[in-house]
């Protein structure tokens, strides 16, 4: 008898699953760049309220920049905001609405930016809320310019010789900053670029989510990841450069925990 | 039994907004409308009706807590003065992009800049005009009495709710400040959760529930295609309001020789600069536009047949006045008077003007 080829569906059978398709993710193609760490944070995140059962409930806040379109990829409900004001949106939201699940997915532009006011009033009134910021030091999606987190020396298209920090300015660190206010329960930073990291995000993301279901104040989540296009590495060379630089600056763990 | 009550018209926007069966007010304090959020605050409207009250770190937040809300499809408002409506307009931009209905109150001062505090209708080009970018309209309702300063706050939400558009009471400081009887509207209550998704759950994000595609509010749309369909969408939506929704009061336009166009606090001073007028032996017409935008054209252009000059008063350096030229289309003199910076015209002030510029000029 000739040797039995496995079917797909042989191949693939209950017990032998060990990874599917996220089922809060849409099916559109993602506009991220390969390597950027936008889609693993995007998949996290849906995995949680999936996992947590949160998806009837969940109310996200889209943001501007790279992620602008976070809509067109996460299968639940969303809104999109202003520049810098999906913390206003997501407070609005959860006022009329304190038994929903409410988060923003926002980049360092957006969030450490335009909207650090909406964002520090929003973690000090304690909303609950839970922040996915995403910090990658740069502008993406308007072409690398530099951002409130660009390191001091870092090249971008608007510090072409590098952030002259005494006339551009220090990198902010806002997730140390949000986590001084008594209004949040949750502080973190972490990050998506190694297997690793990637399954402690999403244990972050996660814990987050279930703490903002005791309504204990605002739950923030710093995820400190690449912009390979931006900062003009292939995604290798992004992700070792993140490693030896962006972790220094920016070290990872929890900063504030209840 | 009716309920009256002698109010401030801030007060009374802020009384009838939770007899409204409003479910959040978010707000920023600037005179002259502080009272609106200070009234609230006293009143405790979330143990009333369950009303969320909240002020917010500016007028930037606050309109976008405004978006935030109403995209869950409930009633929602705030209420600010000229130079914090300037912040609240991108925010307003936005929310006209994504068709959400609200309700904004305006209690303008003069300007520009910081101005001053006193009154002033110099917010008609900001509001009627639309003072963010983008090809867009609110529906804009301009009260003359306190008791307007109540009636409209229902009737502005009907409107945005009906149009998925924002709509605005463009007060001024005369109307926000001063004390008149008000006969205050029942206490409607509030929506549930269940009702609001079974009223806007085809579009307002109110949790993905099974068996229903997700929602998405949004202003954007990269694809320019797409920009122009949604923009000529709205443009039909504007046409359907201006057809259906122009509101006015006509005294004694019948047999009228000369017509003032005057709103708010400016049509109250007219009236009775109209009423002098009569006892020196001038026929003179008041028409006052409750809805600013859609503007009452189709009138004006009608008396334009009749009367033979029109003047247009309102406490700014002339911005109405456009309108109702534009109405008026070349058939009849139109000018312009008014105080402004701050400053209120007396009757005789009009009526001089109205002499000197119209019956004589």
């Amino acid at each position: 008898m000739a040797d039995h080829v496995l079917t797909p569906e042989e191949i693939i059978k209950n017990g032998s699953i060990v990874f599917e398709k996220t089922k809060l993710m849409t099916d559109n193609e993602l506009s991220y760049c390969p390597g950027c760490g936008h889609g693993v944070a995007h998949r996290l995140t849906m995995e949680v309220i999936d996992e947590l059962g949160l998806e009837e409930k969940t109310i996200g806040v889209a943001p501007v920049g790279c992620s602008v379109l976070a809509y067109e990829f996460m299968n639940v409900d969303m809104q999109e905001a202003a520049h810098g004001r999906a913390p206003a949106l997501a407070t609005g939201i959860k006022r009329v609405y304190p038994d929903k699940t409410v988060f923003t997915y926002q980049g360092d532009g957006d969030l450490a930016a335009i909207g650090t006011a909406e964002t520090l009033h929003a973690c000090n009134r304690g909303e609950n809320i839970t922040i996915i910021f995403i910090n990658n030091g740069i502008y993406g999606m308007t072409g690398g310019q530099m951002a409130p987190t660009t390191l001091p020396g870092m090249k971008s298209s608007t510090s072409p010789y590098g952030r002259d920090v005494h006339m551009m300015g220090y990198p902010l660190k806002m997730t140390e900053l949000v986590a001084m206010l008594p209004g949040t329960v949750y502080v973190t930073r972490q990050a998506v670029h190694t297997p690793v990291l990637v399954r402690k995000a999403k244990k972050a993301i996660r814990k987050a989510f279930e703490l903002q279901q005791e309504n204990k104040g605002t739950t923030f989540v710093e995820i400190v990841s690449n912009c390979n296009s931006g900062w003009k590495m292939s995604p290798e060379d992004a992700n070792k450069w993140l490693d030896e630089n962006m972790l220094k600056y920016y070290p990872l763990g929890d900063i504030k925990k209840p | 039994m009716e309920e009256v009550k002698l109010m401030k018209g801030n007060e009374a926007v802020a009384e009838a907004a939770i007899r409204a069966g409003v479910d959040a007010y978010f707000g920023y304090p600037i005179t002259p409308q502080s009272e609106v959020i200070e009234y609230l605050m006293m009143e405790r409207p979330y143990q009333r009706t369950g009303m969320v009250v909240l002020q917010a770190e500016s007028e930037l937040a606050a309109i976008n807590m405004v978006y935030g809300a109403a995209a869950c499809g409930k009633k929602v408002m705030t209420s600010s003065s000229s130079p914090g409506i300037s912040l609240k307009q991108e925010g307003i931009s936005y929310m006209a992009g994504a068709e959400l209905p609200c309700l904004i109150v305006d209690v303008v001062r003069g300007g520009p800049g910081l101005g001053t505090i006193q009154p002033s209708q110099a917010d008609y080009f900001q509001m009627v005009k639309g003072g963010g970018h983008g090809d867009y309209k609110l529906i804009v309702l301009a009260p003359s009495t306190v008791q307007e300063m109540a009636d409209f706050v229902d009737l502005a939400f009907e409107l945005a709710f009906k149009y998925r558009n924002p709509a605005v009471i463009l007060s001024d400081g005369v109307i926000g400040q001063m004390m008149e009887k008000v006969v205050l509207p029942p206490q409607k209550t509030r929506l549930t959760d269940e009702e609001v998704d079974e009223k806007y759950g085809s579009w307002a994000t109110t949790g993905k529930k099974n068996g229903r595609e997700r929602n998405i509010i949004t202003s954007l749309e990269l694809k320019s295609e797409r920009q122009e369909a949604h923009n000529h969408h709205l443009q039909a939506k504007y046409k359907e309001i201006t057809n259906k929704e122009v509101r006015y009061e006509a005294i004694n336009t019948e047999d009228a020789d000369y017509l003032i166009v005057a709103y708010g606090s400016s049509a109250r001073i007219s009236q009775k600069a109209i009423q002098m007028a009569a006892k020196k032996g001038y026929k003179v017409g008041l028409i006052r536009p409750i809805t600013l935008w859609p503007f009452p054209t189709d009138i004006i252009n009608k008396l334009a047949d009749q009367v033979k000059g029109i003047l247009s008063v309102e406490m700014s350096a002339g911005q109405m006045v456009e309108d109702v030229r534009l109405a008026v289309n070349g058939k009849v003199k139109v000018e312009h008077y008014g105080r402004f910076g701050g400053m209120v015209h007396s009757p005789d002030e009009v009526l001089e003007a109205l002499e000197n510029k119209i019956i004589k000029g």
